[in-house]
């Protein structure tokens, strides 16, 4: 009995004295609202947000709810992170790998850049691609086109717009060659199980994944156009370029600065998991015949993605995070537009920080959950 | 029983009279005041640096016609119009700091509207500057009217402004679609307009006369004639403390009664003396127009002396430095402005 209430006890306290400090801080918000007149709710996000935003992937209108706005400005924030994710994870691989190079002159070169992006704060680099790079760009009407097609402006990167027919048809397409590679991948590993015979697997995707949507343009009635940017003149001296897609050159400083610096971290994660395998593990494989590539994929791989991993996921985490210094630069992100024009707006300081934080908790919480999936399915199962 | 009841009553009633007093003690005693006169200084929020309105120049002394009605405050409560604390926002963060608590009086060229007065716990004391919203272009784009704009065009503000709403309304009723590129500070959205991201810069035209000026080439800009919207810009306190924002709102109506009457800081001792009973009342010569705020007799006296009347606060700020010579509607009432204040009386 002592010895239950010795248990229980200090949890109890604990827990009372979060209580308490919670219960304090809301007490307080509250007497301090009310005495200055503050009234506290929801009821703001139905009403209608009456402010534009520059950049958007779904469809947005000052007539929509401030709800809405919340929801543009949030997948604004998540095509940063994506995008930050995807550039980063290359970058740091290739870069990572290259730290490891036999060769002087990509291994020193590989570490310099390491050291130099790693070491300069994110909003400096931030800064200084927005305001010092882009900014020196040429005006639309001076702009030389890169690739023949696409242009790069002071006011944005455009290029041309895909205009499909039977989009259906093509994904389709697309779709099934996808799941025969899956199934032939099952397979062979089936018979190479079974036989001990190697099927070309890739060589067998890679025509899949060819082939079959280049027949769905051939017999399925799939079209593709491209509406190209096209010079527009708007005043004596001022231009733009209209149709195609354009690019702010806010999301592309934001995208270039995230993804250089975190590269730098997922780097010398990579490079950390290749080298925390023992060099008798690469012998070992070579000594039963395996060729490099083979060694690589199947005995170094495996086990430095376990290493990898874990570190990795914070970096993306700290990307996702890091992306709210959007609002330095007038990308319009979630901490810009809602935290940001929508708080001025409404007042509603404590709803609407509240809303972002918890936003940014559950943005972290599904990049970790789903990376911890990732890392369980790649843990070494021991039979 | 009916003995206690006689105690209770009379319990009740000791504690009505006594929560009269309090209430009534209270509302004589600002909070505000109190906390301003123990520190010593005046909290004032203003601006990141608008020329005219508030700006700092190289060794932070700050000037404005904004600073000028902290200073007036300064001069009203603590005696020394140089008592004053200044905390510069942007436009994102001028009513937190104020709602929280971290400064008493905003003189931010702040526009007065309805729910930021109704809604966000905050009470607009008077205008001390009436604007209204115009744009700015590039001269050599031989634009000279916004019924020139086209669809596609690129304007740059700030967030968190009405100016970000008006910009909408004006673009949507007339149909034009166009890329808003709202920046969190003025210096981000001046840079971004001049290096040549947008092909217009949208705020209140006293700010794009006040702007142009930091700009690489102030000549190859101008300022479209039209202007659409209303943007009366006035000092903002918290709500809640009637007598402070009585303090802030009669600091400001001092300056612009004083011009009306024509005492300047050179004049104001010896108006004392004048024959005019509102003129001695305004220098504290005549009645007790302090004392309702829990101030002295001169309180008045002292804004115009240190700080000036409204008219030499313009002209120093605003007329002489270039921005607006042209007094425009920010002219007295009796000179064909709408400059008109309640009388202190």
């Amino acid at each position: 009995m002592n010895n239950k209430i010795k248990r229980i006890l200090p949890q109890l306290l604990t827990i009372l004295f979060v209580v308490l400090v919670f219960g304090f801080f809301t007490i307080n918000a509250q007497v301090n609202m009310d005495n200055r007149g503050i009234d506290f709710g929801f009821g703001f996000l139905s009403q209608e947000a009456s402010f534009d935003m520059q950049f958007t992937l779904l469809d947005y209108d000052g007539q929509d709810s401030y709800l809405w706005a919340y929801v543009v400005a949030l997948l604004n924030t998540l095509l940063v992170s994506f995008l930050g994710i995807i550039f980063c994870t290359i970058l740091g691989v290739i870069i990572g790998v290259a730290r490891l190079s036999q060769n002087f002159l990509i291994k020193n070169s590989a570490a310099w850049y390491v050291e130099f992006f790693r070491n300069i704060p994110l909003l400096l680099q931030i800064f200084f691609w927005y305001y010092a790079a882009l900014r020196a760009l040429p005006l639309p009407e001076n702009a030389q086109p890169w690739f023949g097609v696409t242009y790069m402006t002071i006011k944005g990167y455009y290029i041309p717009s895909m205009i499909w027919e039977n989009l259906n048809v093509f994904m389709s397409c697309l779709i099934a060659a996808i799941v025969a590679i899956i199934f032939i991948r099952v397979y062979a590993r089936k018979i190479q199980e079974k036989e001990g015979k190697q099927l070309p697997v890739l060589y067998i995707s890679l025509a899949l994944i060819t082939i079959l949507p280049l027949l769905s343009f051939l017999i399925g009635g799939v079209t593709l156009d491209f509406e190209m940017p096209v010079l527009k003149q708007l005043a004596q001296t001022s231009f733009i370029f209209e149709g195609g897609i354009a690019l702010p050159p806010e999301l592309i400083a934001l995208v270039l600065a995230l993804s250089l610096y975190t590269s730098t971290f997922v780097a010398e994660c990579v490079r950390a998991g290749i080298q925390g395998i023992s060099k008798g593990q690469k012998e070992a494989a070579a000594s039963v015949g395996l060729t490099p590539n083979q060694i690589l994929k199947l005995v170094i791989m495996p086990q430095a993605l376990r290493i990898i991993i874990p570190p990795t996921t914070n970096q993306y985490l700290n990307l996702t995070k890091n992306s709210s210094l959007a609002a330095a630069i007038a990308y319009p992100d979630l901490v810009l537009v809602f935290a940001g024009t929508a708080l001025m707006q409404t007042g509603k300081a404590i709803e609407i920080v509240g809303i972002t934080m918890l936003t940014y908790l559950s943005i972290s919480l599904a990049i970790a959950a789903l990376m911890n999936w990732y890392n369980k399915r790649i843990e070494i199962k021991e039979k | 029983m009916f003995k206690h009841l006689k105690q209770l009553t009379s319990l009740f009633a000791m504690i009505a009279v006594l929560f009269a007093f309090t209430t009534e003690a209270m509302a004589k005693k600002s909070k505000t005041l109190k906390n301003t006169q123990k520190k010593g200084f005046v909290r004032c929020g203003v601006s990141q640096g608008l020329p005219g309105f508030s700006n700092a120049d190289a060794s932070g002394n700050w000037t404005g016609i904004d600073v000028d009605v902290c200073r007036a405050v300064a001069a009203a409560v603590l005696g020394d119009a140089n008592k004053v604390k200044f905390t510069p926002l942007s436009a994102k963060e001028r009513f937190t700091a104020l709602t929280s608590g971290e400064i008493d009086v905003l003189a931010r060229n702040t526009t007065w509207t309805l729910s930021r007065d109704a809604d966000i716990g905050l009470t607009f004391v008077g205008v001390n500057f009436y604007d209204g919203q115009g744009f700015m272009v590039r001269k050599s784009s031989g634009i000279t009217s916004v019924d020139q704009f086209k669809n596609g065009i690129s304007a740059c503000t700030n967030i968190g402004t009405t100016t970000e709403l008006n910009m909408r309304d004006f673009f949507n009723s007339r149909g034009i679609s166009y890329e808003p590129v709202a920046f969190e500070k003025a210096d981000e959205v001046v840079a971004a307009y001049d290096a040549g991201r947008c092909d217009t810069y949208t705020t209140d035209k006293s700010g794009l006369a006040a702007q142009r000026t930091k700009m690489k080439n102030p000549d190859e800009h101008i300022v479209l004639p039209e202007t659409i919207s209303k943007e009366p810009l006035g000092p903002v306190v918290r709500q809640g403390d009637a007598v402070w924002e009585d303090i802030v709102r009669w600091s400001l109506n001092t300056m612009i009664e004083a011009e009306e009457y024509g005492i300047t800081s050179a004049n104001a001792d010896s108006m004392k003396t004048s024959d005019n009973p509102q003129i001695k009342r305004l220098v504290g010569a005549e009645g007790e127009m302090g004392a309702a705020f829990g101030l002295d007799n001169e309180w008045n006296l002292r804004i115009i002396k240190q700080v000036g009347n409204y008219g030499e606060s313009y002209k120093r700020n605003i007329a002489d430095t270039g921005i607006l010579p042209d007094r425009g509607p920010n002219q007295l009432w009796t000179k064909g402005g709408i400059l008109y204040v309640p009388p202190a009386r």
